[in-house]
């Protein structure tokens, strides 16, 4: 399995990405510039977390015209595994990839806090190795990272199961103050229609070891892992 | 030309900004202000052969970068030098 991970000026959790990948899961990962064209033969490409260009404008807006991009919407399109984290979300949401936008938490301030998530769908690579209910624990730090989309989008979203990941109190339960930014629903992260494109706001990456606090995310990575070593056992 | 650029949220995205906005406005005492909405404005100067040409330019600016369409609305003003 070939992961690649982008690094736009101003991306700052990239490192961690590949470091999880690399030290934690013992993935092989090759780190991409935003500038080059994306060549290679990959089966997942991560938009890591950060601050892409400074946030400038929107978050994501200038990202979204990085060379590199052009190469991820048609990896997108042949049906290649995109997973964008936090500033990628927002990155993937601009470029279309995704439905709907991240805007400024409710609260306005930065939240830097540990989450619960639940595991809504399981048939997504994303989450395949998990349990529909699953709980989750992974940290979020981000500005804007309140998921909206107007109801027809939502809608969709929940007619073809797209919602994979909300946020949730510790027992598993739906509630405002489990709800860091605002999110509309409390979505943590959706997938497109093709079920191959993954945005989330939390950090899997910085849930992969007990010194971090959780290892959960791990479960993120080795769910894609499992998925993409099944699909290469078919084509086989 | 000079062209200003009003970027807006559309109704019913949350506006945080502008509720916080709105709460400090009450608290200085214009108890009268009501549905404040953050917004962007943007100032450029564009080289074109006739206005209409500089607005359909314009327009697909703002629709490429300068707003968002699933979250924001923008209107602009062209003024010939």
């Amino acid at each position: 399995m070939r992961w690649g991970v982008i690094t736009f000026p101003g991306s700052c959790d990239d490192h961690d990405v590949v470091d999880a990948l690399k030290s934690d899961l013992g993935q092989k990962v090759k780190a991409l510039w935003h500038k080059d064209e994306l060549v290679g033969n990959f089966d997942c490409i991560v938009l890591p977390g950060g601050f892409s260009y400074g946030d400038y404008l929107r978050c994501g807006a200038m990202a979204r015209f990085s060379p590199i991009l052009r190469g991820v919407v048609k990896f997108a399109q042949s049906g290649g595994l995109v997973l964008g984290i936090c500033n990628g979300f927002q990155i993937l949401c601009e470029a279309g990839l995704l439905p709907g936008a991240l805007v400024r938490n409710a609260e306005l301030q930065f939240v830097c806090r540990m989450t619960h998530l639940r595991v809504e769908e399981t048939d997504a690579p994303f989450t395949s190795g998990l349990r529909r209910g699953q709980l989750l624990k992974m940290p979020v730090k981000h500005g804007e990272g309140c998921y909206y989309a107007d109801a027809a989008t939502l809608e969709r979203l929940r007619k073809n199961r797209q919602i994979l990941l909300r946020y949730v109190d510790s027992k598993g339960k739906s509630a405002d103050a489990a709800n860091p930014n605002g999110s509309v629903e409390s979505i943590a992260g959706i997938c497109n229609e093709g079920r191959n494109v993954f945005g989330l706001m939390p950090h899997p990456e910085d849930a992969c070891s007990k010194l971090l606090g959780s290892e959960d995310g791990a479960k993120i990575f080795n769910s894609i892992a499992a998925a993409c070593a099944l699909k290469a056992s078919l084509h086989v | 030309m000079r062209v200003k650029i009003f970027v807006s949220l559309k109704r019913g995205v949350l506006d945080p900004q502008g509720k916080a906005i709105e709460r400090s406005l009450h608290t200085l005492g214009y108890n009268e202000v009501r549905e404040v909405r953050a917004g962007k404005y943007f100032e450029l100067e564009i080289e074109a052969a006739s206005g209409e040409h500089a607005e359909l330019r314009i327009r697909e600016i703002c629709d490429k970068l300068l707003a968002n369409p699933v979250i924001e609305d923008f209107r602009f003003e062209i003024n010939a030098d």
